[in-house]
């Protein structure tokens, strides 16, 4: 029982503890945050749902990138390939859950076993490049799967049907389906926690640490490393089947190069080799991709209002003025420049340092 | 006599124009200790890259406990019983000192794949790690993160995760690099206590350790074993002399 709690002795374990238990309780509080009229519930439950399941994308990347040192520039095709598992099986009428994502996970892991397989021969921006590629290739076959959509996608019609247990229409289906990406993203912490404090995950920290030591302590590297790229990529999958029925759509964007790049940045941004900064990650890069633009929109007027005061009309058109909010990126790209630079750890570092190395 | 616990024949290694390993042949015996000595360049390290698998012979066979494991990889080498110690000290840096030791127990014990229980509270891990460290005098260095050990400390940190792969052969390069004399004089009692327990083939520059530990001796000269023998053969041998003694007494 003291085991339990010897997590919440450190800042650290006590802000993880809050910020899964805000996750999980959203469901509650949300209907207030409507009637306050902050946010509807609708949006805030569709939201944070989005925000779950690349938490659980980011988690399976940061079990390959902050655990294993292997820098995959190509994770969103997993997220591609769980979504059009289950979209394609849609389309052809198979909505059974129970057989949709097993193919999706299936199919995520022997991709990356295939993958991993020829591209973890290689290092750096080799590895890099090959992941990059692989990724680009299957975006580019969905591009050109015309019967589904190619360019322009394809529309779920019915969301995967778990033998009723889970609504998939009406208004409960929202809540629901979050609790549900809620549960799958514990369990995925629950078994990526298991996973980097075994004998398995030793080996593939070992490697990151040093590779060479490693094979001189007679540890076969490779096939430690393959593995845990075969993990990351089955739960990607199961983060894309998952994304594929919140959006009850799929399209190759899903796998787009740059969606590889916003799941880097949500580790290296939440706290690479953390266990929870993935989930931080992903909270603060989606918050601050829908939050940013009208946060700035607001200072900009408040400057264009002061310079006004000043100049009078010389100060230009309000609108001129709020066009550069098109530019957040460029917020967040100075905001991800500032952790890399100033906390290296991330997110996570901010709150003090991991008991263990 | 005792058997060749290591053969070594013909071994050639080339790094462009350079012959590194030139036509190498050698043998360990089962139970003694083999220093490996030569001036800097002679290829001493280049060599326990290739018998540890490290590198890729060009030509040549390296046999050990009589199987051919020329083209064996390195981890594998290990399991048979090959382990090393590296010159320039090699250890996991943000893992603590008990940690890099347990991952050799945990390598020497069989494969990884063991996905659930937690490592880090395994007894059967922490248990032989602990006494890999109190053997070489660590033991009130476990929980230490092994980057803020000391040179001297890091060296018996190396030693001692070869010691964990629990090997037939141990080699053994520059154990004593960088380390002050009183830490010298340390690490030649270790070695001196294995003696008998474990095959040893040692690279060292400091010629009283090589001389107080080494049952023979080979000199290796530009990738050459120009010869081998007890320490009073090599000691006497006026090719020797020439070559790689007189020169180190000079200086």
């Amino acid at each position: 029982m003291t085991e339990l709690l010897t997590p919440f002795a450190t800042w650290r374990g006590r802000i993880a503890a809050l910020v899964l238990v805000l996750l999980g309780l959203l469901p509650l509080y949300a209907p207030w945050l409507d009637a306050a009229g902050i946010i509807s519930q609708k949006f805030a439950l569709t939201l944070m749902t989005r925000v779950l399941i690349l938490a659980i994308a980011a988690i399976s990347l940061n079990l390959i990138l902050g655990y294993g040192g292997i820098v995959s520039f190509g994770h969103a095709v997993y997220i591609g390939l769980g979504g059009y598992a289950v979209g394609i099986m849609a389309h052809h009428g198979v909505t059974n859950g129970f057989l949709q994502f097993p193919v999706a996970i299936g199919l995520s892991a022997l991709f990356a076993l295939a993958i991993g397989a020829l591209s973890l021969r290689t290092r750096g921006v080799y590895f890099i490049m090959i992941t990059l590629a692989f990724a680009q290739l299957v975006y580019y076959v969905g591009v050109g799967l015309e019967p589904y959509g190619g360019d322009d996608g394809l529309t779920i019609n019915r969301r995967s049907d778990f033998a009723g247990l889970l609504p998939t229409r009406g208004p409960d289906k929202t809540t629901a389906f979050y609790v549900v990406s809620f549960v799958v993203l514990l369990l995925v912490l629950g078994l990526v926690h298991r996973l980097v404090n075994s004998r398995f995950g030793m080996a593939l920290r070992g490697a990151k640490s040093n590779e060479q030591r490693m094979q001189a302590l007679g540890m076969p590297t490779f096939r430690y490393r393959l593995t845990a790229f075969v993990i990351a990529g089955a739960i990607c999958g199961l983060a894309g089947a998952l994304l594929a029925n919140h959006t009850e759509f799929i399209s190759p964007a899903m796998m787009h190069w740059t969606r590889s790049g916003d799941l880097i940045v949500m580790v290296v941004l939440g706290g690479m080799g953390s266990l929870l900064g993935p989930v931080y990650g992903a909270v603060a890069f989606l918050l601050l991709e829908e939050f940013l633009p009208g946060l700035l929109k607001v200072v900009l007027t408040w400057l264009h209002d002061g310079v006004a005061a000043v100049l009078g009309p010389g100060a230009g058109a309000l609108e001129s003025w709020l066009r550069l909010a098109e530019y957040w990126q460029i917020a967040l790209g100075a905001i991800l420049i500032l952790v890399v630079l100033y906390a290296r750890g991330g997110i996570d570092s901010l709150f003090g340092r991991p008991r263990h190395g | 006599m005792a058997e060749a616990m290591l053969k070594v024949e013909g071994l050639v290694k080339r790094f462009g124009g350079l012959v590194a390993t030139d036509n190498l042949s050698l043998d360990v015996r089962d139970g003694e200790v083999h220093a490996l000595i030569g001036p800097n360049g002679a290829g001493k390290t280049t060599l326990i890259a290739q018998l540890s698998g490290f590198l890729r012979p060009d030509a040549g066979r390296i046999t050990f406990t009589d199987r051919d494991i020329t083209a064996l990889p390195a981890a594998a080498r290990v399991r048979l019983g090959l382990a090393r110690s590296f010159q320039i000290t090699s250890v996991l840096r943000d893992f603590t000192a008990l940690d890099n030791v347990a991952l050799a127990e945990q390598a020497r014990q069989g494969h990884s794949f063991r996905f659930w229980q937690p490592a880090r509270s395994d007894r059967s891990l922490r248990g032989p790690a602990s006494a890999a460290l109190e053997a070489v005098g660590l033991a009130h260095r476990a929980d230490d993160p092994a980057a803020s050990l000391s040179h001297g400390e890091q060296r018996q940190l190396e030693v001692a995760m070869a010691l964990a792969c629990d090997p037939r052969l141990l080699l053994l390069d520059e154990p004593m690099a960088g380390m002050g004399p009183e830490e010298s004089a340390r690490m030649v009692d270790l070695l001196r206590g294995l003696r008998g327990q474990r095959t040893m083939l040692l690279i060292e520059h400091d010629m009283d350790a090589v001389f107080a530990l080494a049952d023979r001796i080979t000199v290796l000269v530009y990738g050459r074993a120009i010869a081998t023998g007890t320490p009073a053969e090599i000691r006497a041998n006026p090719e020797v002399r020439t070559a790689y003694l007189g020169e180190s007494e000079g200086t």
